[in-house]
């Protein structure tokens, strides 16, 4: 069995009085796809911006690869960090720079590489993603499903080894979904990044996810694989996953 | 004044609080401006330097302000001498326009209203800049590719303006010179010769060191500032979206100005 590679422990965050997560523990393992669920607004993409340590917990403890956070050097920080990749649910794209500069920006600054073999991985991955003829264009200029695919594009071109996806196919026609949650699962297959997704798309994530945590009311009420959830007696749980027709 | 529970009552411990706090809270601020320019200042330098990034705000900050900095020395410049013409005139001193004109613009003038020109036109779409990308989580964005933030968005902006403002600086005093020349000499017909023997005569190495030891600091101060603004745009009490980086533009702006008037004393009065 895989080994929790992220650990939340009793996890606390609060906004003034809105306390958004009232201790949180669950685990995310190596290699795996795990995805959060929950109702929105329940907190599922603060949670995912505390694992990358976009926001910072009040109280708890969140251990990656065995060792707390709070007790790592900023070098270790530093270090941890770079494994990892966010897929903003807005996108996040700069708005300034085109298609092109969007996916290209983190081995711009990050590595040492070449223009031509930034071009060759940049090129590469828009061709994956049908992106080819919108390189010039900027971010106001395409499609919300577009920049979807442009933010997936700009996660993966690291080959991070885990990549945190906020609602990536929010707004995507049923047909692009598939696409992006089949390439999520082809890539994780294919490089073994750990994977954790934050999304709506029931049952869509339960084919391609290994592990799933439902977040309710500032806690991790279910936490198990997608059939585990599927026989749950939890009403709460039932009336999330069929959508209230139950 | 005390209850029977000898505790002071809590209304008229309420100002005491609050001034407290907005102490504490100011304290903080100037810890975090502190902090942000110690980081600005140092990632011009970090490896590899920003060249491109650097001349591309050179252009932003620098180029794009030289029509609005000719125009307003040269206009200010013509004022001046008209000013100073017929308050001359009263003493039968009117030989002494240049040295008068060019003293003030290049001790004071210049580097004050080209900064204030520069705030105008960059600061204030710098901090409108940074701050749309704050609320857009583009600046969280750079965070999670471990891209740092200040470095590729701050940096380059402070060593550009450093480059750019004691140039923008000469430009203004040239061209004050100039209008006030149109002005006193052409329109008025104050002697050319005298004009510009004075305006030799009454500058030294020190005024012209002061005004870009000025112009420096002017630098740092807008290029802070309104990048400062912008970049904690998320973290303001008065507004939030739009709204906020309205305010941010704003603040920037007024600060700026009012941090540059502060600052020109206090640089005068050492170097007088």
């Amino acid at each position: 069995m895989a080994k929790p590679f992220i650990r939340f422990e009793n996890v606390y965050k609060s906004f003034g009085d809105n306390h958004v997560m009232k201790g949180v523990s669950f685990s995310i393992f190596e290699g795996e796809v795990s995805t959060i669920i929950g109702k929105s607004g329940v907190g599922k993409s603060v949670l995912l911006k505390h694992i990358i340590d976009l926001m910072q917990n009040d109280s708890g403890t969140i251990y990656y690869d065995g060792k707390p956070f709070s007790d790592m050097t900023t070098q270790d920080r530093k270090k941890m960090k770079r494994k990892f990749s966010y897929m903003f649910q807005g996108t996040a794209l700069f708005d300034s720079m085109s298609i092109y500069d969007n996916i290209a920006l983190p081995l711009r600054e990050t590595t040492r590489f070449s223009r031509n073999k930034i071009k060759e991985l940049v090129d590469e991955k828009m061709d994956q993603l049908e992106l080819f003829e919108h390189s010039d264009s900027y971010p106001s200029q395409i499609s919300g499903g577009m920049k979807k695919r442009v933010a997936l594009a700009r996660a993966l071109i690291t080959n991070p080894e885990v990549v945190l996806f906020d609602e990536p196919t929010t707004g995507l026609d049923p047909i692009r979904r598939n696409a992006v949650h089949n390439m999520i699962s082809e890539y994780q297959k294919k490089f073994g990044f750990t994977c954790i997704i934050v999304s709506h798309e029931i049952p869509d994530v339960f084919y391609i996810s290994q592990r799933i945590a439902m977040l309710d009311e500032g806690k991790i009420v279910f936490e198990g694989t997608p059939s585990d959830i599927q026989q749950q007696d939890n009403p709460a749980i039932n009336n999330f996953i069929s959508g209230g027709a139950s | 004044m005390k209850n029977q529970n000898n505790e002071v009552p809590v209304f008229f411990l309420t100002p005491i609080i609050k001034l407290g706090n907005s102490g504490i809270e100011f304290l903080n601020e100037l810890g975090r401006i502190g902090i942000f320019m110690y980081h600005s200042f140092v990632h011009i330098f970090s490896l590899p330097v920003q060249i491109p990034k650097i001349i591309e705000q050179i252009y932003f900050i620098g180029r794009k302000s030289v029509f609005i900095i000719c125009l307003t020395g040269f206009f200010t410049g013509m004022v001046l001498g008209l000013q100073a013409y017929y308050a001359l005139v009263q003493f039968g001193a009117v030989g002494m326009l240049g040295s008068g004109v060019a003293n003030t613009l290049i001790r004071e003038m210049g580097p004050v209203l080209s900064a204030f020109m520069v705030i105008a036109r960059g600061g204030s779409a710098i901090a409108a800049e940074i701050g749309i990308m704050r609320i857009s989580e583009q600046i969280d964005a750079l965070e999670t590719m471990e891209i740092d933030p200040i470095r590729f968005l701050v940096s380059p902006k402070l060593a550009a303006s450093i480059i750019c403002f004691p140039i923008l600086t000469t430009i203004f005093d040239f061209m004050g010179i100039f209008g006030a020349y149109i002005s006193g000499v052409k329109l008025l017909g104050v002697n050319a010769g005298i004009f510009l023997f004075r305006v030799h005569e009454s500058i030294d190495m020190l005024d012209i060191t002061g005004g870009y030891i000025k112009s420096v600091v002017f630098a740092v101060i807008v290029s802070v500032i309104c990048c400062y603004q912008g970049y904690y745009t998320h973290i303001r009490k008065d507004g939030f979206g739009a709204k906020g980086v309205s305010n941010s533009t704003t603040s920037a702006v007024v600060q700026s100005c009012i941090i540059i008037l502060i600052a020109d004393y206090v640089i005068t009065s050492f170097l007088m």
